[in-house]
Parts: C-alpha cells; structure tokens; sequence
C-alpha cells in the first residue's frame, strides 16, 4: 500500500511542477526552487510533516522534502539550543543528502567524460 | 563582435526565454501524464529504498536520510551513463523534481563544464541548479523556522 500512496503523491508533485514549468516561463531551476521554498512553507504551517507520514516517499523524494528537512532542521535546534539553532540547524537533517549530491555529483563526474 | 562565453550564454537563455513565450502552447495533458508516471514511478522506487532501510530496523523517521542519499547516488549514476537525460526529456518535472534530478543537475553541469578546468569549471559550475536550490532553501528554512518558532513556539 505504500508504494501505491508514494507513486500518487509524489506523481502529483511532479504534476504540479510540469504545469508550472509549462504555464509560465519558469525555468526548471525555477521550478526546483520554487518546491524548495514551498516545502520550507508547509513545514512552518505545519502541513509537509502530515504528508511524510501519509505518503512516506512519495513526499520525500520531491525536492520540497529539502525544505521540509531543513526547516525542522531549524527548529529543533531552536527548541535545543537557542538562537544559535536557526543557523546551526539547517543541515543537521539535510545535511547528508546535500554532502551525498555534492560527493556523489563530483565522483560520477570525474569519472565521465564530457560529450562531443 | 568579440563575445565572452558568459555572454553567449546570457543571449542564449534570454533568447530561449522569448522563444519560451511565443511557442505554441505545450501539449499540457501529455507533459502531465508523462510527469506524473516518471515522479510517480521514482517516487515508488523511493519508497521501495526507505522499506528496505525500516526492514534493516531503522526507525521510519530515521530512514529518509539513508533513502535521500542512496536515490542521491542512483541519481548521479544514472546521469552518468546517459540514462537520466533521457528520462528526463520523457519525463519533464517528473524527472526534475525530484531528488534523483537534483543530482542529475549536478552532475550534468559538472560534466558539462569540465573542459574549463577541474577547479574554475566542474567544481564551480556544477551548482549552476543546486547553487540556487541551496540558497533558497537555507534562507527559507532560517526564516520560515525563525518564524514559527516566535508565533508558534516550536
């Protein structure tokens, strides 16, 4: 049953994405920002949470799951330590996924070669 | 007229911008179903890696982590061999939006840009995308967490 909640969810986010992306003259790299700043939302209205646990991956594999991961984040650190947590929070959720894309990114690079 | 790559490029997404705006209309249905089937899709091989990781005994809140980086991985793979182009022209957003396509941003700029140089090229310029991801996600978490945290309390 999971799969079947992930696959509709996070075809539906993506959905949204492509109608944004068709609709305006947005750029893709707009569009990605745009979900990450979204997800950063929801999360502080309280609404991106429900829909992790509702839709497992179908909410966290779209990029508006870096929002969410960074918000909370945010304020756990808050709630922990302070003041010092809003900034020191960021990456404590997210934190491996952008070293993983940075590290894999990288790697898988180095090792192709440019096309043309 | 001498042109600096920085400008060619600017023409060229400036030009690709007005073109955007007087194309005919995108096949809007078609672009969805594509979208929806390809993030559906990744989306549910998502899930099959975050069962896999709660089957190993992580707890389900512990396991998005480990899920992100290998999707990460599969991502920047795929990019690699060529394979991830072309989900994507299939799947537009559906291939874009999701965290498999953050590392195909990465990875296809990097390569892209390797021919200027290991430092000034691929490591720079491969946060052509994720750069703006980044930035816009940190300032938004600061702020969106700031917030909630003095109206909400947590």
């Amino acid at each position: 049953m999971s799969y079947v909640w992930a696959f509709l969810v996070g075809g539906l986010i993506c959905v949204i994405g492509q109608l944004v992306f068709d609709l305006t003259v947005f750029t893709m790299g707009h569009v990605m920002v745009l979900f990450v700043v979204l997800g950063s939302v929801l999360t502080g209205l309280g609404l991106y949470e429900p829909l992790v646990k509702f839709a497992g991956a179908g909410a966290s594999v779209p990029v508006s799951n870096f929002g969410y991961v960074l918000t909370s984040g945010v304020l756990k650190e808050l709630e922990l330590i302070g003041p010092w947590g809003a900034l020191a929070g960021v990456f404590e959720l997210g934190g491996g996924a952008i070293a993983a894309a940075i590290f894999f990114g990288f790697l898988f690079a180095l090792l192709t070669r440019a096309k043309g | 007229m001498a042109q600096t790559k920085e400008q060619q490029k600017r023409a060229q997404e400036e030009y690709q911008r007005l073109a955007r705006r007087h194309r005919p209309r995108p096949p809007l249905l078609r672009n969805a179903l594509l979208a929806f089937l390809v993030g559906g899709a990744i989306s549910a091989a998502g899930q099959g890696v975050l069962n896999f990781f709660v089957a190993q005994g992580l707890p389900p809140d512990k396991a998005g982590g480990p899920t992100a980086g290998v999707m990460v991985f599969l991502g920047a793979f795929l990019t690699a061999l060529g394979v991830y182009d072309k989900i994507g022209q299939v799947g537009g957003a559906g291939s874009a939006i999701p965290i498999t396509g953050f590392a195909n941003s990465i990875v296809a700029a990097a390569i892209e840009f390797k021919t200027e140089g290991f430092v000034m090229g691929m490591a720079a310029r491969m946060y052509q995308i994720a750069g703006p991801v980044i930035t816009y996600g940190v300032t938004s978490a600061i702020v969106v967490g700031l917030l909630r945290f003095l109206i909400a309390g947590g």
